[in-house]
């Protein structure tokens, strides 16, 4: 008989190899899946692990792709340490990148050193502003955070849709919802010349070592944990939970606005209904599989960003269908929870008591 | 059929569990008619020996024999069926059912359809053992003692022939246990054979035939309690090494530190107390105690006391400053440490280390400056609080989940001692301690008063509150008694204050 047993202590070390090990049952997964739709596997987990990142110009998209990957998911690490689940790192992307294109669109053609840090810090506003209406619903309302943010979500993308078609629409845009292009001033510089990376890989990068600082060293950051870990301890020890929702929510949402920003002003340039393939729900993947720590989630951005690239290089190279990406991204996150089940329990083997023992005994209550 | 002399008999009863082996072959004889007491400390293996008579775990090894019959127990259904009944610590009713209603959730469904009979049933059987119910009661409306009637009278309806009680008093009133004791007798006397698991010695001396006595799994001893010493059964507890008492010298009482005057507080949790008029005050180098049934508003009372509820008035006063509105952070800057009944969960994060918990309240120590941790000085704040407290650890860096409940109360009481406190609250300090331990947190807490600080204890240890206090009252439903001096006050008073029965006119504070 097969039985799940709690260990007397967590596993450290399969809480690191559980992403490892959820890659691999995922790679293996992959390769049954390929060859059940007649197609060679090998060929095909070549096309989505590897050729993306056999060349410069595939790593400079893998780190196009990373950025906005990791600055969401380094908001969320701080939301998620805290336990407060925020889902709305979508929505707070969207705000942030509708009005950081407000800016860029009203400033137009006029230049100067001043316009980008504008636009950028509009786009941070913009997402902390979203994540407040959550951060107040939850603080002052009683609100749960998770159904809050994903509603916020849909109003975020009705807002982006709605900024497009009307007050930010490009005039000569024949009729397309989308923005005029921005100028130049309004624009991240390249980070590697030649290429579409810029330097928003460096904000992520420095976001994930904001919360390695964070949590390794500052009061705040052990106040957040304690939140996350044990409620009661933080009310005894006098930690405000009301305070620190505020902090985790607009961090979360400062982040994943200045992702939004650093996407219309990076490779996209102009504001555009499909300015985010999902970069916010993935990040949540990349919180969970990075294990919340800022080593964990830079690698896991960078190969949650691989899943959107390998997915359409196995659109164009093999014809198949866009849902490849969701379907690696789910079975990353379904392997990851699996094995995670495995740092606080283990499997063992016992034999069934031996049956015969148990007999019928003499009635019950007569003696009283 | 002929009455098997021994009802109960447990053979070489082995019980593993991840990590710790809690029954290491116990034997264990309970005859028709007899009462006989499972002793043993926290954590020797009572409530794992008691779990697998009741068929709530399954032993890895060994023989249960019920009534000469070898059995397996495979759940409490089964249990019951065989006529074993239990009483839990923490009573399993629903509080928004009536008595019958609860009664009749455990018995078969044939048995409950005439709801009148089962009525007449209930009263039949609490009225022959003297514990008057009414069984259209809701449980939500019952005393702590009457619930546990309750729970009593389901086993009876059930027609258990043995009954096991799992520390059955800590719950109750001097008097009501007095009354309990009578109804056990009355049983014992109809052939019904009694378990009763407890850790006070007094009790056991005066109620049981026989004791079986638990250390770290084993039987350490058998014993006839009314022939020995409660000193010498709590040696086949706790074994020879481990002091059993603390000797506490007469309190200097200095300057009043704490005022508490009028202080009321509504709650709003429909299972809460509120606080009613509360009125006491505490003087520096005094330890005063608050005795009282579990969920009188003890609870309500500390977290008032530590700021994690703030008030609106002027009701609480800390040398001389009004401290109702501050929150716990600011209180204990001023010199206000509490240390609260729970150890892991609220004195302690169960999975972060011993360093990162003295951060909990110690930050002001200047562990924390600018908002920067510093790592190093934490570390040896936890090292000397684990030297100092004799917590038996493997570091600072070990988890408080891995602590004993003793050795983490130790590093508690230490992390709130090192700090210097000019008053510590302290809630049930010493519940399900080892009594090393327990003998170990009352020398800090004496020390610690000697050095000029007021301590404040609560405690449902009436041996506890005797044993330490310069001055006590009790809580009851939100109200608190007059204090007085511990040297004066005879625990039949106690117990009627702990039953509510004091007059709001006696409110002057009897500081003298």
């Amino acid at each position: 008989m097969l039985q799940l047993e709690r260990r007397p202590e967590a596993s450290t070390t399969l809480r690191w190899l559980s992403p490892l090990l959820a890659l691999a049952l995922t790679v293996a997964t992959g390769f049954l899946l390929f060859l059940g739709m007649g197609k060679d596997p090998i060929q095909a987990l070549t096309f989505f692990f590897i050729t993306p990142i056999s060349d410069l110009t595939g790593l400079a998209e893998l780190g196009l792709k990373t950025a906005p990957l990791l600055l969401c998911a380094a908001g969320l690490t701080v939301c998620f340490r805290a336990r407060i689940w925020n889902i709305g790192a979508e929505g707070h992307f969207l705000i942030g990148a509708v009005a950081a294109s407000a800016v860029a669109v009203s400033v137009g053609e006029a230049g100067g050193f001043l316009v980008l840090p504008a636009v950028l810090l509009a786009g941070i506003a913009g997402g902390m502003a979203w994540a407040a209406i959550a951060a107040f619903l939850k603080t002052h309302l009683n609100c749960n955070e998770i159904l809050t943010t994903i509603m916020l979500n849909y109003i975020a993308l009705n807002l982006l849709l709605y900024a497009v078609h009307g007050p930010l629409k490009d005039p000569y845009g024949f009729g397309f919802p989308q923005s005029v292009m921005f100028a130049d001033a309004a624009l991240l510089p390249a980070l590697i010349n030649g290429t579409r990376l810029h330097i928003g890989l460096a904000f992520g990068l420095l976001a994930a070592v904001a919360v390695w600082v964070l949590f390794a060293r500052s009061f705040i950051g052990y106040q957040l944990n304690v939140v996350g870990e044990d409620h009661r301890a933080a009310a005894f020890a006098g930690f405000s939970a009301r305070r620190l929702t505020w902090f985790a929510l607009l961090v979360g949402g400062a982040t994943a606005g200045l992702a939004g920003a650093a996407e219309v002003t990076g490779p996209i340039g102009q504001l555009v209904p499909q300015v985010s393939p999902g970069y916010g729900y993935t990040a949540i993947i990349v919180v969970f599989l990075g294990r919340m720590h800022a080593l964990g989630i830079i690698a896991a951005s960078a190969l949650l960003a691989l899943t959107f690239i390998g997915g359409e290089m196995l659109q164009i190279a093999m014809n198949m269908p866009k849902a490849v990406t969701a379907m690696f991204q789910g079975m990353l996150l379904f392997y990851l929870l699996t094995c995670d089940a495995f740092i606080h329990y283990r499997i063992r083997f016992r034999r069934p008591l031996p049956a015969g023992l148990s007999q019928p005994a003499a009635p019950a209550g007569q003696e009283l | 059929m002929a009455v098997s002399a021994q009802r109960l008999k447990l053979q070489g009863i082995v019980k593993d569990y991840p990590g710790c082996r809690a029954n290491d072959g116990v034997d264990l004889t309970v005859g028709a008619g007899e009462i006989h007491a499972l002793l043993g400390e926290n954590g020797a293996g009572k409530s794992t020996l008691m779990k697998i008579i009741y068929g709530v775990v399954q032993p890895d090894a060994g023989r249960i024999v019920w009534n000469g019959h070898p059995v397996t127990v495979e759940n409490p259904a089964r249990a019951r069926q065989l006529g074993i009944g239990m009483v839990f610590q923490h009573f399993s009713l629903f509080e928004t059912l009536t008595v019958a209603e609860n009664i009749a959730l455990g018995l078969p469904a044939d048995e409950v359809r005439d709801r009148g009979a089962l009525e007449q049933r209930i009263r039949e059987v609490s009225e022959h053992y003297g514990m008057a119910l009414d069984p259209r009661r809701f449980v939500s409306t019952l005393s702590m003692g009457e619930r546990q009637r309750v729970e009593i009278v389901r086993c009876l309806v059930q027609e258990s022939t043995l009954l096991i009680l799992d520390e059955p008093t800590s719950v109750l009133t001097p008097q009501e246990v007095a009354t309990l004791f009578k109804t056990l007798r009355k049983l014992a006397r109809d052939g019904c054979s009694i378990l009763f698991i407890s850790h006070k010695l007094e009790e056991v001396r005066s109620l049981c035939d026989q004791a079986t006595v638990l250390r770290q799994g084993r039987v350490s001893g058998h014993c006839q309690p009314k022939d020995l010493s409660a000193s010498d059964i709590a040696r086949l507890m706790v074994g020879d090494d481990t002091p059993i008492s603390t000797q506490v010298s007469a309190a200097q009482p200095g300057d009043t530190l704490l005022q508490v005057q009028e202080l009321s507080w509504q709650t709003d949790d429909p299972f809460g107390t509120s606080l009613k008029n509360i009125g006491f005050s505490l003087r520096a180098g005094e330890i005063v105690g608050i005795a009282g049934v579990a969920g009188n508003g003890q609870e309500e009372l500390l977290k008032v006391l530590s700021g994690e509820i703030t008030l609106k008035g002027e009701a609480i006063r800390f040398t001389g400053e009004a401290i109702d509105r501050l929150p716990p952070g600011a209180r204990r800057a001023r010199g206000l440490a509490v240390v609260p009944e729970e150890r892991l969960g609220r004195g302690a994060v169960p999975v972060m280390s011993l360093a990162d918990n003295a951060l909990l309240t110690a930050a002001g120590q200047g562990l924390v400056q600018r908002g920067v941790i510093w790592r190093q000085k934490v570390r040896e704040f936890a090292r000397d609080v684990i030297s100092r407290f004799g917590v038996r650890c493997s570091g600072e860096q070990s988890s408080a989940s891995s602590l004993s409940g003793g050795n983490l109360q130790k590093y508690i009481l230490g992390r709130e001692a090192c700090q210097s406190p000019r008053l510590l609250v302290a809630s049930h300090p010493t519940w399900g301690v080892d009594v090393g331990s327990a003998v170990a947190i009352h020398q800090a807490l004496v020390k610690l008063r000697d050095e000029g600080a007021a301590i404040l204890l609560i405690s449902e240890d009436l041996d506890e509150l005797y044993q330490l206090c310069h001055r006590m009252g009790a809580i009851c439903n939100g109200r608190l008694s007059p204090l007085a001096p511990a040297s004066e006050l005879s625990i039949n008073q106690l117990g009627q204050w702990m039953a509510g029965n004091f007059k709001a006119e006696e409110f002057a504070d009897a500081a003298a």
